[in-house]
């Protein structure tokens, strides 16, 4: 009897075991891509985001609940661009797992599959936090989301295997959608066209590129420094003579600096989503982007 | 061509239209006029007509080279070009990540004179040089060695130019398994703060806890292995074994491991905005002829020898808080750690002269708990609170040689840091250092630590 009880409950643990492998792990640096990764995976895959939308990216720390799931993983989904290399690093070294090694199909950079702006001519820290890939935030222009899309699909393809075919017609059926959304985001975003703007951060050259937007100046002095309060001075003194429109925060960023600004130069401040979950809207990427559309028309009127 | 085909046509059905009518001359006259009006008209809607095709025609063309630079620059996008890599020999040159520091240090004590009351020697502690000092610079060199490894060297300059090798280790990436082994010199995995490098202390130096019973920080020449588990909490479990040269170790004559140590870490997060580890450990050491500089009970300078065992107990806490888990603005890291150490064996009493040996057993312990808070951008506030217990310590026969102080040394320190960047860093320390009975030294520090060239990510 004590050996048949011991022959089920190892039958019932490997069960569990079998049943959690079921689905592929993913975990998510951002959360734009694990919302792709749902988007593209739907039930085949099971998600883990390491960053929620009201973090700094750049300022993550490698915390042990993060290496842990980093052990348990398949696959890993990150921008790239260096863009976490003060803790991304970490966790694949303690993690002990083969699975999401750089040289491993189980780690994906978005980064890699879409053209780059900013790229540093020069890399010297007296420049700030430069990134010598090129700017990472490539999340902003949707027409990045498509092209990672796709090498997203053919990878998650690639891990699981079983369920090519799967992946494949998700992503067909996404890249639909989006190219009727963004179809959509471009007929309304059209007045935004040569629109001047103030970013706080360098985290929007891809929206502005979509969207024709034209950045005049930026609130901190340098990427990754705090704005002081002589550049903000200068920026005022620099809108008096050419003026913008509003001021561009995304919605990690302290707002103390943008307030200031937008209150004397007497612009609105935007305070735009950057990725899925910063609001109610952005609860998926097409909420994202007709919620980002919406705050900068709104700021127009 | 296209013009006479188009005019005739027009023509022909009016002839037709009137084939009787050709009677007189200004009947004539009038179908000539009338043919020459529609003649006319036509050409005109022709001429029209060729204009718009070539328009159209134009405008195709056009938008055909607009097609075909969009696609050239969808291609472009869609192909991105891995970015340039550098060629040539050095194109695989490791990380090297240089730490400049310096320091000034204002000590109302003789630094000479600095000791823990109570508590055998470490080695080289206490507060440093009076004045300005170069810090510890460290130069570290790290890079993946293949698929399989991982590795690096950590060189430590101190002020008085001497050159150390703080680590030098291989490591295995991606196991599997949860699996890490590590070899060479390292910093033990025991502790909190025993692993983390002088820059990324909080405070201008370890507590008195880890200055009394690890001599600062305890590196050695050995093995680890690590394993994670496969859970949600992390949970996570080392062993190590290594020749245990450093104290509370010493350096053998002797095949086989002269330290092992046992470690194992929970962590998690609680909320968004919390993050916390703890963690337990434990440290075997066997010293072998471990000397020391004491003063015996009649005021003497005398030099004494211990053999034995040495096991060393670690209870650590770190508790982390950031809104919204969002450091950038403010942060709250609150930590302790708890070590207690036994020594078990003979100590010989006087090597010189007396050379009395008899049973030597000690139980001591320490403690320190320490909160850094970031008020703002940049600005880190810190406060710690230091203090050991001599427990009870016992010389046999030598009792009546040596001193049995009942004394809690302790400090307190507060600091204040500005932080411009992730890279650089200035320190203003002050602290009330109470370790020697009867003595308080009151003690300023003024620190900058920078960082230079590739600098890896920093452990939790």
């Amino acid at each position: 009897m004590k050996q048949q009880m011991k022959f089920l409950v190892l039958i019932l643990l490997l069960g569990a075991t079998f049943s959690a492998r079921a689905t592929v792990s993913v975990l998510a640096c951002e959360p734009e891509w694990a919302a792709l990764t749902q988007e593209l995976g739907g039930d085949k895959v099971s998600i883990y985001t390491a960053t929620n939308a009201l973090q700094d990216p750049h300022r993550i720390q490698a915390r042990p609940s993060l290496i842990a799931r980093a052990r348990s993983a398949d696959m890993v989904v990150c921008t790239g661009s260096e863009l976490e290399i003060g803790w991304l690093p970490i966790l694949l070294r303690q993690s002990g797992n083969a699975n999401i090694q750089p040289d491993k199909p189980g780690y994906f950079e978005a980064a890699n599959y879409v053209h780059k702006l900013e790229v540093p001519t020069r890399l010297d820290r007296a420049d700030g936090d430069v990134h010598p890939g090129g700017n990472p935030h490539i999340q902003t222009d949707p027409r990045n989301i498509l092209l990672v899309a796709k090498q997203l699909a053919l990878r998650l393809a690639q891990v699981d295997a079983a369920n090519a075919a799967y992946y494949a017609a998700r992503e067909k059926s996404f890249a639909e959608r989006w190219n009727v959304a963004m179809k959509r985001w471009e007929t309304l975003a059209a007045p935004l066209k040569g629109v001047p703007i103030v970013v706080q951060h360098k985290g929007f050259p891809y929206l502005e590129e979509w969207l024709g937007l034209r950045e005049v100046a930026t609130l901190e002095p340098k990427p990754g420094v705090e704005p002081t309060s002589t550049h903000l001075a200068e920026v005022l003194a620099q809108l008096q003579r050419q003026p913008a429109k509003m001021v561009i925060r995304a919605a990690y960023n302290d707002g103390r600096a943008s307030d200031w600004l937008a209150e004397r130069a007497k612009i609105p401040v935007v305070v735009l989503p950057f990725t899925v979950g910063a609001d109610a809207q952005s609860k998926d990427l097409f909420g994202l982007f007709d919620e980002t559309v919406q705050r900068l028309l709104k700021a127009l009127q | 061509m296209l013009r006479y085909i188009l005019s005739a046509c027009g023509v022909l059905p009016l002839l037709f239209a009137n084939p009787a009518a050709a009677a007189s001359d200004a009947d004539l006259e009038k179908i000539h006029t009338e043919i020459q009006q529609l003649k006319q008209t036509y050409e005109a809607r022709i001429q029209a007509l060729e204009a718009r095709l070539k328009q159209a025609e134009n405008t195709a063309k056009a938008a055909q080279s607009t097609a075909t630079q969009a696609d050239e620059k969808a291609t472009q996008v869609a192909a991105a070009p891995p970015p340039t890599a550098p060629s040539g020999s050095n194109a695989f040159n490791p990380d090297i990540s240089l730490i400049l520091s310096g320091i000034y240090s204002n000590l109302s004590q003789d630094p000479a004179n600095y000791r823990i009351t109570g508590f055998v020697p470490s080695g080289d502690i206490g507060p440093g040089k009076r004045g300005f000092s170069l810090a510890e610079s460290e130069l570290g060199i790290y890079a993946s060695v293949d698929p399989y490894f991982y590795g690096g060297l950590n060189f430590s300059m101190a002020p008085d130019n001497t050159t150390s090798v703080e680590e030098a280790f291989i490591q295995t990436v991606g196991l599997s398994k949860g699996l890490t082994l590590k070899a060479g010199r390292f910093f033990s995995g025991i502790g909190y703060l025993n692993e983390r490098h002088a820059h990324t202390w909080d405070f201008v130096d370890n507590p008195l806890a880890y200055q009394a019973f690890l001599g600062t920080q305890m590196g050695q020449d050995g093995v680890q292995v690590k394993w994670l588990a496969p859970t949600e909490t992390a949970i996570e479990l080392g062993a190590e074994i290594g020749r245990g040269q450093n104290f509370p170790g010493t350096s053998r004559n002797k095949n086989g491991a002269g330290s092992a140590a046992l470690f194992g870490h929970l962590g998690g997060d609680v909320g968004v905005d919390n993050s916390w580890r703890a963690g337990l450990s434990y440290l075997h050491t066997a010293p072998s002829d471990r000397r020391y500089a004491d003063t015996n009970l009649a005021g003497g300078s005398v030099a004494n020898a211990f053999n034995g065992t040495s096991k060393l107990w670690i209870a650590d806490f770190i508790w982390k808080w950031a809104p919204q888990g969002n450091p950038v603005r403010t942060n709250l890291t609150l930590q302790g750690e708890y070590l207690r150490r036994s020594e078990d064996g003979r100590l010989t009493y006087d090597t010189a002269a007396t050379a009395s040996t008899d049973t030597y057993a000690t139980s001591q312990s320490g403690w320190y708990v320490q909160g850094v808070y970031q008020f703002a951008p940049y600005w880190r506030v810190g406060l710690r609170r230091d203090q050991l217990d001599s427990g009870s310590v016992d010389y046999g026969s030598n009792n009546a040689n040596l001193a049995r102080p009942s004394y809690s040394p302790s400090k307190n320190s507060v600091m204040l840091d500005y932080n411009l960047s992730e890279f650089s860093r200035i320190r203003f320390q002050l602290a009330q250092d109470k370790s020697h009975q009867g003595v308080t030294d009151n003690q300023l520090f003024l620190q900058y630590q920078m960082s230079l060239g590739a600098h890896g990510a920093h452990q939790f």
